[in-house]
Order: C-alpha cells, then sequence, then structure tokens
C-alpha cells in the first residue's frame, strides 16, 4: 500500500507545518488575542491533519474507532478552551491592539 | 529512530526545568510544570510504560497543577525578589551533580536485555503471571496481586493525605443565603460543551476501571479521571451547585468504603483459609478467585482515590473568597 | 557515540535531579519549592523507568507474537510513587495555605523573622 503510506506522510508533514506555524505565531504577534488564534491553529487543523495522517496508518480495526473518539474530544474541547481564554481576557478588560492605538491617540489630543 | 525521539524529549525536559528556576511570575512556572509532567508522560510512553504514563499524564499533569493554581488564587502570584546569596546552593548542587554522575558511570548501559534489573523475579513474573492469573496487563498483575499489599498501603496514604487536608483547612460550609455564588454565569458556550463532556468523561473513567485487566488503566488513573469530571462541573457550575450533587459527607463516606472494601477482601480470604490478600481462595478455581480479588480490589483503590481527589479540590476551592465572576 | 547514548538518559536525569534540588534549596516561595520538588521525583520516576526499559521489547501487555517484554517492576513501583507524590504535594499545598493565613506572607525570610520575634 504505497499509495496510502504516501498520503499519510503527506498529511502528517502538513499537520506538523501547522504546528510550527502555531508555535512561531505565539512568539512573533504583537497581541493576546492574535496570539489566541494562532495557539488555536495548532489545536484545530494541525490535529485534524495528524490525526487522518495516522488513521491511513493502522488497519481498520479498534484503534480507527480510538483515533476517531480522540478527534471528536479534540473537535469538542479545544475551540472552546480558546474562546474560553479569549472571553475572559475581554472581561478582564483587556483591549485589542487597535483599540489600544485609538486610546493613546485620544489621550494625547 | 526510537533513540532520536529519546533524546529529544529529554532536551526539551532539561530546558523545560532550566526555565523554571529563573522564572518570578509563578503561575507561568506551574504551566511550565504541567508542560514537564506532560512530556514525561510521552517519555514514558517512549520507554514502554504505558500504564505509568497514562498515571503520569492524569495525576502529575491533572491533578497537582490544579491544585497549585488553587493555592497561587490565595497565596499570590509574583515571587519577590531572593535576598540571599544563591553561591552556596550553586556550589551544593554542582558538587551533589559531579558525585552523582561520577556514579552514574558504573551503571549498566540502557536498555541492554541483560542488565542486572531483569534478573531474578522480572522474569518470573512475566513467565508465570498468564498461568497464575490470566490477565493481559502484567502490570496490573504485579500491582493488585503478587504486590497487593503495597497498594493496600499506597490507598492508605491517599485517605491519609485526604485526612490531612480537610484537617488543616476543612470545607467551609456557610448558611445558604451567605454562600457567594460562584461559577462562570455569561460563559454560555462553556455551560454547553461542560454538559456534554462531564457525562462522557465519567464514563470514560469506568471504562479505564473496568479495562485495567487488558490495557493500560486501573484503579487510580480512574478515580483521577472521575474527579477531574466533577472538578470541571465545579469550575464551570460554581462550588454550591457541585456540592449538592456530591457533597462533602458523601465523599468522606466513600473514601473510608474504597479502603474498607480493600481490606475487608484479605479479611474474606483469610477467613477462607488463606493468606491476608490471598486471592486463590476467594472462589472454588484459582484462576477465578484472582480475576474476582483483582477487580474488587481496584474498585476499592477507585472508589478512595476519587473521593480523596475531590474532596481535597472542595477543601481548596472553598478557602478562595472570589468575588462573583460576571 | 555510543557511549553517550549509553548514559545519556542517565546524565539527563541527573540534570534534572539537581535543577529540581536547586529550586528547593534556593526559592524564597513556598509554592515554588513545592514545583522543584515535583521537579525532583519526576526525575527519579524517569531514572527507574529508564532501567526497567529493554530495546526490542515492548510494552508488559500480553499480546499474541511478542516474546521480549520491558521489565514490569519498575512501573508498579513508581505507578506507587506517583500517587504517593501528589498525596504529599496535596497536604504540602494545604500547609502552605495555613502558613499564608497565619503570617500573611509565604516568602521565606519574611516569615522566618516573624517567628523569631515571638
Amino acid at each position: 500500500m504505497f499509495i496510502l503510506d504516501i498520503v499519510s506522510s503527506v498529511l502528517l508533514i502538513a499537520g506538523v507545518f501547522f504546528g510550527l506555524s502555531g508555535a512561531i505565531g505565539l512568539f512573533k504577534l504583537p497581541d493576546f488575542f492574535t496570539r489566541v488564534h494562532a495557539a488555536s491553529v495548532t489545536d484545530s487543523i494541525a490535529a485534524i491533519l495528524i490525526i487522518f495522517g495516522l488513521l491511513l496508518q493502522t488497519p481498520f480495526d479498534l484503534n480507527t474507532a480510538k483515533l476517531l473518539f480522540i478527534l471528536t474530544f479534540l473537535m469538542i474541547t479545544s475551540p472552546t478552551s480558546s474562546h474560553a481564554l479569549a472571553k475572559s481576557a475581554r472581561h478582564g478588560g483587556l483591549l485589542t491592539l487597535s483599540e489600544e492605538k485609538e486610546k493613546q491617540q485620544e489621550q494625547t489630543h | 529512530m526510537g533513540e532520536f525521539i529519546d533524546l529529544v524529549l529529554l532536551a526539551m525536559l532539561a530546558l523545560t526545568a532550566l526555565r523554571i528556576i529563573f522564572l518570578k511570575d509563578l503561575f507561568a512556572v506551574v504551566m511550565l510544570f504541567g508542560i514537564y509532567s506532560f512530556l514525561s508522560a510521552l517519555i514514558f510512553v517512549n520507554l514502554d510504560a504505558v500504564d505509568v504514563a497514562f498515571t503520569e499524564a492524569s495525576v502529575g499533569a491533572g491533578i497537582s497543577t490544579v491544585l497549585m493554581l488553587g493555592t497561587l488564587a490565595l497565596t499570590g502570584r509574583k515571587e519577590k525578589e531572593n535576598t540571599h546569596s544563591s553561591i552556596l546552593p550553586l556550589l551544593v548542587v554542582c558538587i551533589t551533580g559531579a558525585a552523582l554522575i561520577y556514579g552514574t558511570l558504573d551503571m549498566p548501559p540502557f536498555g541492554h536485555p541483560d542488565n542486572p534489573v531483569h534478573e531474578h523475579v522480572a522474569p518470573r513474573y512475566i513467565e508465570q503471571s498468564p498461568k497464575e492469573i490470566g490477565l493481559p496487563n502484567m502490570v496490573t498483575s504485579v500491582l493488585a496481586s503478587y504486590r497487593g499489599f503495597d497498594t493496600l498501603g499506597e490507598t492508605v496514604v491517599v485517605f491519609a493525605a485526604a485526612i490531612g487536608v480537610l484537617a488543616l483547612l476543612g470545607i467551609r460550609r456557610k448558611e445558604d443565603e451567605e454562600a457567594p455564588e460562584s461559577g462562570l454565569k455569561s460563559h454560555h458556550v462553556l455551560h454547553v460543551v461542560a454538559k456534554i463532556i462531564i457525562p462522557l468523561t465519567i464514563l470514560f473513567a469506568l471504562y479505564v476501571q473496568f479495562h485495567g485487566d487488558f490495557g493500560p488503566g486501573g484503579g487510580f488513573q480512574a478515580g483521577v479521571i472521575a474527579a477531574a469530571a466533577f472538578i470541571l462541573y465545579t469550575l464551570v457550575f460554581g462550588l454550591s451547585k457541585a456540592m449538592a450533587v456530591v457533597g462533602p459527607k458523601f465523599l468522606k463516606l466513600m473514601a473510608s468504603f474504597g479502603v474498607l472494601l480493600y481490606a475487608s477482601v484479605g479479611l474474606y480470604s483469610m477467613y477462607k483459609g488463606g493468606q491476608f490478600l490471598d486471592y486463590n481462595k476467594l472462589a472454588v478455581d484459582p484462576v477465578a478467585g484472582q480475576h474476582y480479588g483483582i477487580i474488587i480490589i481496584e474498585l476499592g483503590v477507585g472508589i478512595t482515590v476519587f473521593a480523596a481527589m475531590l474532596s481535597i479540590f472542595y477543601a481548596f476551592s472553598s478557602q478562595a473568597e472570589r468575588s462573583n465572576i460576571q | 557515540m555510543n557511549f553517550i547514548l549509553d548514559y545519556y538518559n542517565y546524565w539527563i536525569v541527573v540534570f534534572l535531579m539537581m535543577t529540581g534540588f536547586y529550586i528547593v534549596i534556593s526559592a524564597n516561595n513556598l509554592v515554588k519549592k513545592i514545583v522543584g520538588l515535583n521537579v525532583f521525583q519526576t526525575s527519579v520516576f524517569i531514572l527507574y523507568i529508564s532501567m526497567g526499559k529493554v530495546s526490542g521489547g515492548t510494552a508488559p501487555i500480553l499480546v499474541e507474537g511478542v516474546t521480549q517484554y520491558s521489565n514490569p517492576l519498575p512501573h508498579v513501583l513508581i505507578l506507587t510513587a506517583i500517587v504517593v507524590g501528589v498525596a504529599t504535594t496535596a497536604v504540602g499545598l494545604s500547609l502552605i495555605v495555613r502558613i499564608k493565613r497565619a503570617y500573611g506572607t509565604v516568602e521565606e525570610n519574611e516569615f522566618k523573622n516573624q517567628d523569631d520575634a515571638i
């Protein structure tokens, strides 16, 4: 099943690329909310690609079902945690970068 | 290829631990400790210790991190500046480290099958446990049957920790009118998702509890996962609602009941004519007796660990006089 | 190269142990001391599990067609040790909460002097 191996490797490498981009975004991006977005990219797209890449590696047995369960629970909980982070920050009064700049302009005028 | 993963993971672990020394923000230190715990769980999987990885991920990265965050809510987030010099501790650490590295040069090399640790008792367990006990998971058969007395001691230690925390902190129950409403009231997404996730988590805990004979799992992991489900409920819906669902008195009863169940299996096997915790006497067929004994004591362990972890969390979270989070 | 691969696990374990030890003896804040204690404990677990690993073996769960298993005995020992470690951490953290209530601070140099003043 050579073609299966190639497709699975492509998916895994794509997943690793998105994971890396999330990690780099965590350092490079300027604002808290943009960083949360970068981390949530890792949580959602990288997880989906990696798990689909792994799904192609096993024969169709119990492991397939376990991987699909893991994917389901990751899809339910990861976006929720990113949402909870961003919402708590907003409630705590954190302003986005553009709102900070507007406030600074109002204060200097 | 397996060695390369090993090298990289251990190097990441060392970097994480090094960073913990220099951080002053305790919240970040606790988060780094959670990462450290998860990385060591990955290393355990790489070293073929799947049961240990399961326990480390759930206990170390789950319960320990939650309890430390609870303490931080009460004691403050930032560490103040260090006044005394750090030359003497550095010197002590360097000398001890050098002595230990000199000691490790004498150890047998990593991974060779003829190391001294793999002789005498271990091959006997690996060969005889399918015939004597009949369970696929050798770690469970050693933990619950061959070394069952140690596991009884471990359950009593967890119970004693719950008693200690309850004696030090206690669960403050105020009158119903004064109880502050805690929980996350306006996080509607969290409410819906928690309602979906909590029953599935409890189901998974039951699966881990009873499947520990055939795969990684067992009483400890199951108890911790079930406690984590109720901790999620407390965080999202508030402490007073959680205490109405599973009350502190019920938890104290359950914790003692688990230890009692474990010890009474031992006493029952003495009553049947064997030694303490000799499961062969529990049924007519010795292997069936072993199965009965292992299932019942794992249940006792799971019940005690669940009740103890949840009581400890209740004790910590009832101390925090947090204002209403809208 | 083989020599490094043979002992790499143990050297990293010694490094982690010394890091945890340094945090315990030199940190001022009590919560950070407890974190250092946990770092130390986990490094000892890695030492034991590294000793139990057999190269070419697999996890100690009986599967058809596998003859070489890793040693299950250190796994049992470390399972117990992890749970005992979290029990110790829980009691230590509750002691810290009581210290904060009694002295008002969890920095060691501050409440050490308060005790001597009695």
